[in-house]
This record gives C-alpha cells, structure tokens and sequence, in this order.
C-alpha cells in the first residue's frame, strides 16, 4: 500500500517541547526544520536536539522528514551527517532548482549511510521548490533520484521571486501548482501543496486544501495542529465513493474468478483508470487499496 | 578535549533545559542544577549531565543547568551543543 501523505507538519527544530509532542495530533509526516525557523546561532543547537530526537524518538507509523539547510549554507552537510546517523526516514532539501542540486545531497547521503553501514539508498528524499528555476526543471528534479519520495512546493519564496504575493485564490500559484504535480505524476512520486500561513483562516484554509485536492496534489504542508483534521476530512471519499469502489473491487475479484477477461459493474465496462481511482478512494478512506473491501 | 571558552545551549522554556559551561577552579566536575522536579530526577539529570562530560573526557569544569523539565535526549542534546561550543572542536561521530 501506498504510504498516505495528506499532511506534513512542520516542527521548529530547536524547540524541545513541540518536537515532543509531534506526533500526538496524527499528521501523516511531521518534518522537523532545521532551515528557516531556527536562528542562526542556534543551527548547531537544533541539529543536536532534533538528532537526539529522531535517533531515541518512538514515531509509530509517523514519517520522518527534516528538512536540512542548503548546501551553500554552513550547515547543510552538517544537517546530512547528523539526520542520516540519526535515521531520519526522509532529508528534504530547500530551495531546489535543479537535478545536480539532488544528485550533490544524495553523494553526501550516500557518503553518509556508507560510513555507518546503513543500506545504501535507505534514507529518502524529497524537494522543495521554492523559484521558477526549480519549476522549469519540476520533472528533471523529480526524476533525479531513486531516493526521491516526493516534491513539494514552497510558495512564499516563489511568488516573491516572480514579482507578486499570494492571495485568496491562489492564481498567481496555478501554473506552478500544475506543473509541480504533473511533474511528481510523471516521475512517479508525491506532490505535496505549501503551507497556508493564516491560521485563524478557516474558510480560506479549506478552499485551498479543496483546490490543491482537485489539482491531483497527495496533501498539504500545515503549521498548526488544528490544520490536520480539515486536510484528513478534505481527502477522506465520501460514503458514495467508498461504496462504489468497494463495488468495482468486488467486480473485479469476481471477474478474476470466473476467468472473465472483460468487467462490467451495472453495465458499464470498469477499465484500468477506474480500478486505479477506486483503489486511490479505498486508501484514502483506510481501505489499503481494495485489500479489505 | 579542552574547554576553550564559556558557552550555553538551551533556554528558559518549557520542556527545555539551559546549560552554561565554564571552566573550574579545581579538578572535579561541579553541576549546579535547579529544576522544579529535582526531588524526584535530580539524580538522574546529574547521571545524565556526567555522562556526557565523561564521553567527552571533560574535567575540570562547572555545570550549571536550569532545567524546566527536559526529556532525557533534550538534556543530552543541549550538552552536546553546549561541549562542542566550549571546546570549538568538530563534532567527533566515533563517540556517539
């Protein structure tokens, strides 16, 4: 089954009280940052704390991801040793406008899992996108690396580079938006929306999340806890969906009994795009892809 | 490895503990802990806060830590960067 990623939460990674307490509101991923939320004189601090964290954490079935300072930074290799020995199930890497930025930080993560003899390839990535740099080069950037779980958006930095701001609608993001998520769909990986920063937003926050579901996105960055249930509700299928897919996997597995090459459910032919949404319905509402229909 | 200078890593908030390390004036560790659960894990900080010093070989020096209730992997990473910004050294993994 395919790992679900609605929500990826962001966790300052210098604050000892929020790390802790992470994995309490049920987020998909939580990604614990070692980018822009931790002061400067304080980089070395947050890398110690969120390697003490993430090598004696119990995390459950929750994703791991840090997302590490860049590498013309002085700390972004140091952010690569430090996760990879920890065990950090996913590094995200900042601010990505290129292949070669992937394939420089997955050198040191090999670099890295081969000095403490941890299975080559076993740390994942995944790629923030923040320019129109990285969007030209969206499906090089997703395609770069077998490491590659998934690439995400991050849209502050990517409307102040294109000379505008965001609003309530999103349309200076939709170009972006678009090409991201085919881009994940062609490499074959996760695209995952930027955070909404208003939090006392509801309305706003639940049209966005609406809006990057219809787009094909797999889930959203949030900032607070409270943002976890509306995306979880958002892209939880309604009873109807779950019923119908329920419906074509039963037909299917009758179909594949009797030795029947075509499948029909109430008279109309079920083919492989129809299977492949029902199953992306029964994951989304807990199903594991039509294994427990 | 030699403290160089004095340092301090970590604050005053909640779930948080701040160390300061400074050199002192005779060969014996010193800590000085302040913790409003220190009748109950006062001990056990210590044993932490001493066994970090002591992975480092680190002698010599006063500790004092303002803990304001710390899990046990914050207290160890706030010694770690708290050593490591005493001595200037680079972070030695073989130890970890």
């Amino acid at each position: 089954m395919e790992r679900l990623r609605r929500t990826m939460m962001y966790v300052p990674g210098n604050n000892p009280a929020m790390l802790a307490d992470a994995t309490i509101y049920g987020a998909d991923s939580i990604m614990f940052d070692l980018e822009d939320s931790v002061a400067l004189s304080e980089k070395d601090a947050a890398r110690w704390l969120v390697y003490e964290m993430v090598k004696n954490g119990d995390f459950d079935n929750t994703e791991v991801v840090v997302r590490i300072n860049g590498l013309d930074t002085p700390s972004g290799h140091k952010d690569i040793e430090a996760m990879v020995r920890a065990g950090v199930d996913v590094i995200r890497l900042p601010k990505t406008d290129s292949a070669e930025d992937i394939h420089a930080v997955e050198r040191l993560i090999e670099a890295a899992e081969t000095s403490i003899g941890r299975e080559i390839g076993s740390t994942k990535m995944m790629a923030a996108i923040e320019g129109p740099m990285g969007i030209i080069n969206a499906f090089a950037i997703a395609s770069a690396s077998q490491r590659l779980i998934g690439i995400a958006i991050g849209a502050e930095d990517y409307v102040t580079s294109m000379k505008t701001k965001r609003s309530p609608g999103g349309v200076e993001l939709m170009t972006a938006r678009s090409q991201l998520v085919i881009a994940a769909r062609a490499a074959g990986i996760a695209a995952l929306d930027t955070v909404y920063s208003d939090v006392e937003n509801d309305e706003g926050f639940l049209e966005e999340v609406q809006l990057i579901k219809q787009l094909g996105f797999d889930g959203k960055s949030v900032i607070n806890p409270r943002q976890i249930g509306v995306v979880h509700e958002a892209f939880h299928p309604s009873d109807v969906e779950i019923s119908e897919a329920k419906q074509i996997m039963l037909a299917i597995e009758e179909a594949n009994e009797k030795g029947s090459g075509v499948i029909s459910l109430n008279g109309k032919m079920i083919d492989k795009p129809i299977v492949e949404r029902a199953e992306r319905v029964l994951e989304l509402a807990g199903f594991g892809g039509g294994q427990h229909v | 490895m030699i403290i160089k200078q004095n340092a301090m890593a970590g604050t005053l908030e909640s779930s948080d503990i701040q160390i300061s390390l400074a050199q002192n004036d005779h060969e014996e560790n010193q800590i000085i802990l302040e913790s409003p659960v220190k009748h109950l894990f006062g001990e056990e900080i210590e044993k932490v806060i001493r066994s970090i010093l002591a992975k480092h070989s680190i002698t010599g020096v006063r500790v004092k830590a303002i803990d304001k209730g710390a899990l046990n992997c914050t207290i160890v990473a706030r010694m770690q960067a708290v050593i490591y910004r005493a001595t200037e050294e680079d972070i030695k993994w073989e130890l970890e």
